[in-house]
């Protein structure tokens, strides 16, 4: 703060820093020279305040921005919208569910995926790893956060989905056929091609986040459980696990909503085709791709105002899984006594 | 206080280098983008003082920028419609300025002469009711090919995009049965098929998938040498999609409408490819801001005089003489 001091600045006292005592620290030199604080550390609370609500007015803007926008549609189909599988730009009926269905089907996928793969890797990097080797991997896992989604994307196109299409489909299919879930015809691309690379793109934000919180379970309480009798795995179970189970789940909401928003690797795998299939195998669509695909285009006012209820759609589902995501964390921990399991 | 004042230096070095350029804004339509940044720059260059910026959001973002008054003009892949033109707040005017088209292409292992298709055969492999290649229909199209026992795997734009608008007219008027159960626009509620982001995921896909057939720009085939099909035309000819056979398209339409609002698919001529389309400048008149209005005016006489024949090297299809000499009219007329 450059303003006038409100107070006059305390002289400073010499006796206190006399020659012969050691010389004030710089901490203790800057409080005895900046003069008064009061308006400085009111302005500093004000600005943290501001920052604080500004996230409610984010979130309210945004929510009001496209209720506005999708007026048209909102008053054409009503609840109807969120429903209806209907998506016809040349006559005008719209519906969310498909794109809905796609979101949510092929996050999960992602989900069942990654979340085995990413604690595992989380124990292995803080609990086994040999020195030499923990700085390499953690590197790499992080390395995988930064690539471009268009550059997983490609990939996905030129390598997991032929891979999908040759090697796994037709073993899925085999083994696995009977409950429904891999059923053909097999494209390659498709629900399953989506949940892959969202799974590999999600694995990063959940493992090296679990990996800080089991990083911070204090040493004590490994040494406890070992000194108890417990082998490694129980005590990585029962000691680390147990006490980071809420930053896992944490590390899991942050990775299940990128995949609920990740649009560009999603549209290059997912097939876009508005239908719901129990195979997972089959072609899908998911919201946010519909959005990045059709808007630009998309010259007809109710046209526009279904796209914008899309991303309202969006904003609602993703709003609904974090509030499940929190009950359940909630339900977990609530007064859990140390147990076993 | 030293860093301050070189920094007015600075901005004021800046601002004055920039000149007194006269800056124009247009928008819209991807597809005709690199024939428009090569004429603006050009005419930039030629014109000293001009600048005029194309930002290629699509067509619909076209349309609504330049009826509400945003840029100075506009562009679009498909004309607007009567009430689009009814609710903008300005007069648009329709200038078609290039043509593009629209070829199927397909992967057929085994098979290596060029496949041709008849309008409907074409139509009702997007409907689903030809599944298979070995359909005696498509065999009948194609004589002495040996036709593998294949599922047909149809492949289709994402993106609403004007290649879809094109693809979607021509099927509409070849076959009562899309045209009822689809329709035309720039993204339909496709009875079949796979739909991939742009030409590159079309083409990608189809050359992935054994018996798979797409649809892709003239331009984005020729420019990336991708073999592409035969199509019967009105006139009952066997065509390939090339530069000429559009430009005849364009030439045998027998009455040009005088906003030129007009589809010129399944035209009539005997050499008219027929899944064809202009695509069209959207002009404000009169121009909101009357200096950029002149400018406007005098590029769209540049783009008659030098432009249309820069049009080949980049494969697009100009406009045939008869369309351009009324174009001369129209821009004419603009105030």
């Amino acid at each position: 703060m450059t303003g006038p001091p409100i107070v006059p600045p305390p002289s400073p006292e010499p006796s206190r820093a006399g020659a012969e005592t050691a010389a004030p620290s710089e901490v203790r030199k800057f409080l005895l020279e900046r003069g008064s604080s009061a308006l400085s550390d009111r302005a500093f609370r004000w600005v943290m305040l501001i920052s604080a609500l500004s996230i409610f007015a984010i979130v309210a803007l945004i929510a009001w921005e496209l209720v506005a926008r999708s007026q048209l549609t909102i008053s054409k189909f009503g609840l109807q919208f969120f429903f209806k599988s209907a998506w016809d730009p040349v006559s005008g009926d719209f519906g969310a569910l498909p794109f809905i269905y796609g979101t949510l089907a092929s996050s999960l996928v992602a989900l069942v995926i990654a979340v085995p793969l990413a604690i595992g890797l989380a124990i292995f990097l803080t609990e086994m790893c040999p020195k030499f080797l923990r700085g390499p991997l953690a590197f790499l896992t992080e390395l995988l956060a930064a690539i471009p989604s268009v550059v997983y994307g490609l990939w996905a196109v030129f390598v997991l989905v032929p891979l999908l299409r040759e090697h796994v489909n037709p073993l899925l299919m085999k083994t696995l056929g009977w409950t429904g879930f891999f059923a053909g015809p097999n494209y390659g691309i498709g629900i399953l091609a989506a949940g892959v690379i969202l799974a590999i793109m999600i694995l990063p934000i959940i493992s090296s986040l679990t990996r800080e919180v089991m990083t911070a379970v204090p040493h004590m309480q490994r040494e406890a459980v070992l000194a108890l009798g417990a082998t490694r795995w129980e005590m990585i179970r029962m000691g680390v696990l147990r006490n980071a189970r809420i930053g896992i789940v944490g590390s899991i909401i942050l990775g299940l909503g990128r995949a609920l928003g990740e649009t560009m690797a999603v549209t290059m795998v997912i097939g876009n085709r508005p239908e719901i299939v129990k195979s997972l195998l089959g072609l899908g669509y998911s919201m946010a791709s519909v959005i990045a695909n059709e808007f630009s285009e998309a010259s007809d006012d109710l046209y526009l105002s279904a796209l914008i209820e899309i991303g309202l759609a969006l904003f609602i589902v993703t709003i609904i899984v974090n509030a499940i995501a929190r009950l359940l964390v909630w339900a977990v921990t609530r007064g859990a006594p140390p147990r076993v399991a | 206080m030293n860093k301050s004042k070189l920094l007015a230096v600075a901005l004021f070095v800046c601002a004055a280098s920039a000149g007194f350029s006269q800056k124009i804004n247009g928008a819209g339509a991807t597809f005709p983008y690199p024939i428009y940044s090569k004429w603006f720059s050009e005419y930039s260059a030629q014109h000293s003082g001009v600048e005029i910026n194309y930002q290629a959001i699509g067509s619909g973002g076209g349309i609504r920028q330049v009826t509400s008054g945003t840029v100075d003009f506009g562009a679009s892949d498909g004309p607007m419609t009567d009430e689009q033109l009814k609710a903008s707040k300005v007069k648009i005017i329709h200038i078609p300025t290039v043509l593009g088209a629209v070829v199927p292409i397909y992967n057929l292992p085994g098979v290596s002469t060029e496949l041709k298709f008849s309008p409907d055969v074409l139509a009702d492999i997007y409907l689903g009711k030809i599944g298979n290649w070995s359909d005696a229909r498509i065999a009948k199209d194609n004589p002495g090919v040996k036709l593998p026992n294949t599922d047909i795997v149809v492949v289709h734009r994402s993106d609403g995009s004007g290649t879809t608008y094109i693809f979607t007219d021509y099927l509409s008027k070849v076959s009562n049965d899309w045209k009822n159960s689809v329709g035309r626009n720039s993204a339909v509620p496709w009875p079949k098929g796979i739909g991939g982001k742009g030409n590159e995921a079309v083409a990608g896909m189809v050359r992935q998938m054994p018996g798979g057939i797409g649809y892709v720009e003239l331009i984005y085939a020729l420019q990336n040498k991708i073999a592409f099909g035969y199509i019967k035309n009105a006139a009952g000819n066997w065509v390939k999609g090339s530069v000429d056979g559009v430009t005849e398209a364009a030439a045998s339409v027998k009455q040009m409408p005088a906003d030129y609002r007009v589809s010129i698919t399944n035209a009539p001529g005997a050499n008219a490819y027929p899944i064809s389309s202009f695509t069209w400048l959207l002009i404000p008149t009169p121009a909101p801001n009357s200096a950029n209005g002149k400018v406007i005016k005098d590029f769209l006489g540049w783009m008659l005089d030098h432009g249309q024949s820069e049009t080949a090297a980049l494969y697009y299809a100009p406009l045939p003489k008869s369309v351009s000499d009324k174009v001369r009219g129209t821009i004419n007329q603009l105030q």
